[in-house]
């Protein structure tokens, strides 16, 4: 069975000294998706994309304020994770959020309104970019400290647990918060009691501007578990079948009760850490190397095109789709009143 | 239709930028992400990038122009199918801004211009909330005032319920036990609360009655557990968290204050964590300063949290039971001094205390004299010694510190005119500060004297037997204080 596979991640195990920004490394092959599956992992992260973008254009407008983190680069992460889940199932991440959300299936509207800060928006204008929340999406936040949603994650896992279901809790978190010492406690706890979690590790690498490599003494994020005996597997974030192929073996093997997993995506942002990030830490090359040969979206695309009959025409039809929900969102977020006055004091307790 | 590029912040202080580069040509193809231009903030150069996708048909602010204005359109782009004639008749839409559309060409305004708007927003298909949009925003004036607390009356023990002596250890653990009982959901969890039977013995026999599933011991690790208890409660289980000792909390301050505390209001009350924290807090004795340390203040600063301190083993278990029912995060602060101490506990199935109200345990018409937890014991006795010198003291026990019953604080300052408050935690920024400040605010024209104050001693608490007991309150301060007040 391929779980066993797990305990000898594919990847060197020591000492990943690769400069960052040098491209994924190419695990074998990884299994194709079916065309329809393909299809709507293409939509999405493509939903996620032009979300993105608009979100930036708004932010430029000055009608989204403060901090705002974008996903572009990443999306294959969390489309690809997001196929292996089932109902039930719980995701929680960090500030970097927004894909995280709509990959959960919560509405672009409520999002983007959250975003602007006005009354619809899904914690109604009051938590902003990093915190937003849909139990019924599975959706648990949305945490603006770093670090801070891993030991809720795995709390999410132990209630699991203690509700004696096969639930799986997906806990995101970045290169950054790999080095925080919560991490560790709850890695610790997690396999004591062998709770069922995924930490999923996207390691774009660069915590805010400072590269994986100096920040980390040992490179290697997958294998962070080592002592508390998870097992960690490096997968090319830059590809979705790539990564639902390992989420899917992560996710049965937490199911199965197991304990937890840790899987770190390779991935890479192209925008800077937040919207007034200039990103002068890392060459304009390797941004543009990253775009022109992995992008996760053109990599679907080129598939669907050559491999799995999708014509050019039926992919720019879903473009325009796509981009017609988007432009629907922002309206919607753009036209919707700001929060009642009467709002600044509830919801501060039940 | 022509879409306008503008002029974008790039960081939420920027009012205006530098055109430094135009990386794209007028007639050259743009799709999503590109970098067209160079913009130099007062911070340093950013890359504006297209969203629209189609031809550069216009650069409307040539390169090297300084001080453009955000939201000035800078560029046109053309769709499929347009050409250059069509900016014309564009080009004076655009100086409002293109927000959301390009099919409508429907211009937004910048978020400070919608204040009060009227108009009805096209209703969200997954809010709930879709009754509000209808009604029309109302002006800033009508900001409402922080709700009162609501709090239910204590219910009378009725007349003839047996009282039986327990310790406040004993009272602590029957009010888990019951709970555990009457709702699967609550299970217990910290450092040596099973197979040891807890630190302090609170949770004496509840790995027995409960099992291990629900009574949980946990490596040492404050930060972690702390989050873990909260993650489930976010799930919508209710955990018991024991700290050994509130000092390991500060530990977990982050996860106390900005997951437990903050999520119902950044959620919009979407989603918040019902757990409790509980375990012993403020000085004990002879461990010296980093295990001898009151946080009441620091916890009660804290809107999402609520706090409680109980005196009595009464309301040790009528309160924690309360707490562990509640649906926010509780800090429920124990003293472990008071553990051993006996009290009388109504004999009832299910003895609960409102969360949020003060008890007068000692009427009295000269002076007020406020404490909670082990503040409760100068206070008693400085209340009898007073006694013997005529001076009829008012004792209330504050039992919660957030919410806090400032009523019938100030009902009984209105009846003596003269107040104390005890506390064993530091005097700046201190309970009594608070107390103090809101009597002034509430009552000033009743008071016959200052507010007075005693408290724990500015200091670090030494470990010394003859200096630890220099830097406590005493009953002679207490008395000394109202004796003041009383002009005695």
């Amino acid at each position: 069975m391929a779980v066993a596979d797990t305990r000898q991640p594919t990847q060197a195990a020591t000492g990943n000294k690769a400069p960052p920004g040098d491209a994924p490394k190419k695990t074998p092959a990884p299994p194709e998706l079916g065309k329809e599956q393909e299809l709507s992992a293409f939509r999405l992260m493509l939903l996620i994309r032009r979300f993105e973008e608009k979100a930036g254009q708004l932010y430029g407008m000055g009608l989204i304020g403060g901090f705002c983190h974008l996903y572009i680069g990443q999306e294959a992460v969390v489309v690809g994770m997001q196929l292996t889940l089932k109902e039930g199932d719980e995701v929680i991440t960090g500030y970097r959020d927004h894909g995280h959300m709509l990959a959960c299936g919560m509405d672009p509207k409520g999002v983007m309104a959250e975003l602007t800060g006005r009354q619809h928006g899904y914690s109604k204008g009051k938590g902003g970019s990093m915190h937003m929340f849909s139990v019924e999406k599975g959706f648990f936040g949305g945490h603006g400290i770093v670090g801070a949603q891993v030991p809720l994650g795995t709390g999410l896992a132990f209630s699991n647990r203690y509700r004696g279901n096969d639930n799986v809790s997906l806990t995101y978190l970045g290169d950054g918060a790999a080095n925080q010492g919560q991490v560790y406690e709850s890695f610790n706890m997690a396999k004591l009691w062998k709770l069922p979690v995924v930490y999923v590790i996207e390691n774009n690498q660069y915590g805010m501007g400072t590269s994986v490599a100096r920040a980390s003494a040992t490179t290697n994020l997958s294998q962070r578990g080592r002592s508390f005996d998870i097992p960690g597997e490096q997968v090319d974030g830059m590809d979705v079948r790539a990564v639902h192929a390992a989420g899917e073996k992560a996710v049965n093997w937490c199911r199965a009760g197991n304990g937890p997993m840790i899987l770190e995506m390779m991935t890479y942002r192209y925008r800077g850490h937040s919207m007034s990030d200039p990103a002068k830490y890392r060459p304009k090359e390797e941004v543009d190397k990253m775009r022109a040969e992995h992008d996760p979206i053109e990599q679907v695309r080129a598939r669907l095109l050559a491999k799995k009959g999708a014509s050019e025409d039926a992919l720019k039809k879903m473009d325009t789709e796509v981009r017609g929900v988007i432009n629907e969102a922002a309206e919607f977020a753009t036209q919707d009143a700001e929060p009642n006055p009467s709002e600044l004091y509830t919801d501060v307790y039940a | 239709m022509p879409t306008p590029v503008l002029m974008p912040a790039l960081s939420p202080t920027m009012e205006k930028g530098n055109l430094a580069k135009w990386l794209k040509k007028e007639g050259e193809t743009v799709k999503s992400g590109d970098v067209i231009a160079e913009i130099e903030t007062d911070k340093a150069t950013m890359e504006v990038e297209a969203v629209d996708e189609g031809t550069l048909g216009k650069i409307l602010v040539p390169e090297g122009t300084n001080d453009v204005a955000v939201n000035t359109p800078i560029a046109m782009i053309l769709g499929e199918g347009e050409d250059a004639s069509a900016i014309n008749d564009a080009a004076p839409a655009a100086g409002k801004g293109q927000a959301a559309s390009k099919s409508d060409g429907q211009s937004a305004k910048p978020a400070q211009q919608q204040k009060g708007q009227e108009s009805a927003p096209p209703a969200a298909p997954d809010q709930p909330t879709a009754k509000e949009a209808r009604e029309p925003a109302q002006p800033k004036s009508a900001v409402a005032a922080p709700p009162k607390p609501e709090t239910v009356p204590e219910p009378d023990v009725p007349e003839g319920t047996e009282m039986v002596n327990m310790t406040v250890r004993e009272a602590l653990r029957d009010a888990m036990a019951e709970e555990m009982r009457r709702d699967q959901s609550v299970f217990v969890m910290g450092e040596e609360v099973a197979e040891y039977q807890g630190a302090y013995k609170v949770t004496q026999g509840l790995l027995q009655e409960f099992g291990a599933l629900r009574v949980i011991d946990t490596p040492i690790t404050e930060h972690g557990f702390a989050g873990l208890g909260i993650g489930a409660a976010m799930n919508a289980l209710k955990p018991v968290i024991e700290f050994m000792t509130f000092n390991f909390a500060l530990q977990a301050m982050d996860q106390i204050i900005n997951s437990a505390a903050k999520t119902r209001y950044m959620s919009g009350g979407k989603m918040a964590s019902s757990v409790v924290f509980r375990g012993p807090n403020g000085p004990a004795a002879r461990v010296a300063a980093q295990h001898s340390h009151d946080f009441t203040a620091w916890y009660s600063h804290i809107p999402g949290l609520k706090v409680i301190a109980p005196y009595t083993a009464a309301d040790a278990k009528g309160l924690l039971k309360s707490a562990i029912r509640d649906p926010n995060p509780v800090i429920f602060l124990e003293n472990e001094i008071l553990y051993g101490q006996s009290f009388p506990v109504p004999k009832l199935a299910d003895y609960l205390v409102p969360i949020g109200r003060a008890k007068i345990v000692r009427s009295g018409s000269d002076v007020t004299i406020v404490a909670w937890s082990m503040g409760m014991t100068y206070a008693l006795k400085a209340a009898e010694q007073l006694a013997k010198d005529s001076i009829n003291a008012e004792v209330i026990d504050l039992r919660t510190l957030r919410p806090m019953d400032i009523e019938t604080v100030v009902g009984s300052v209105k009846k003596t005119g003269r107040i104390v408050t005890v506390e064993e935690g530091f005097r700046q920024s201190g309970v009594g500060a608070e107390i103090a400040a809101r009597v002034l605010e509430e009552v000033f024209d009743w008071l016959d004297a200052p507010v007075a104050r005693v408290t724990g001693k500015d200091v670090p608490m030494p470990y010394a037997a003859n200096l630890e007991k220099l830097a406590l309150p005493s009953v002679a301060e207490v008395v000394e204080a109202a004796k003041a007040l009383c002009y005695r």
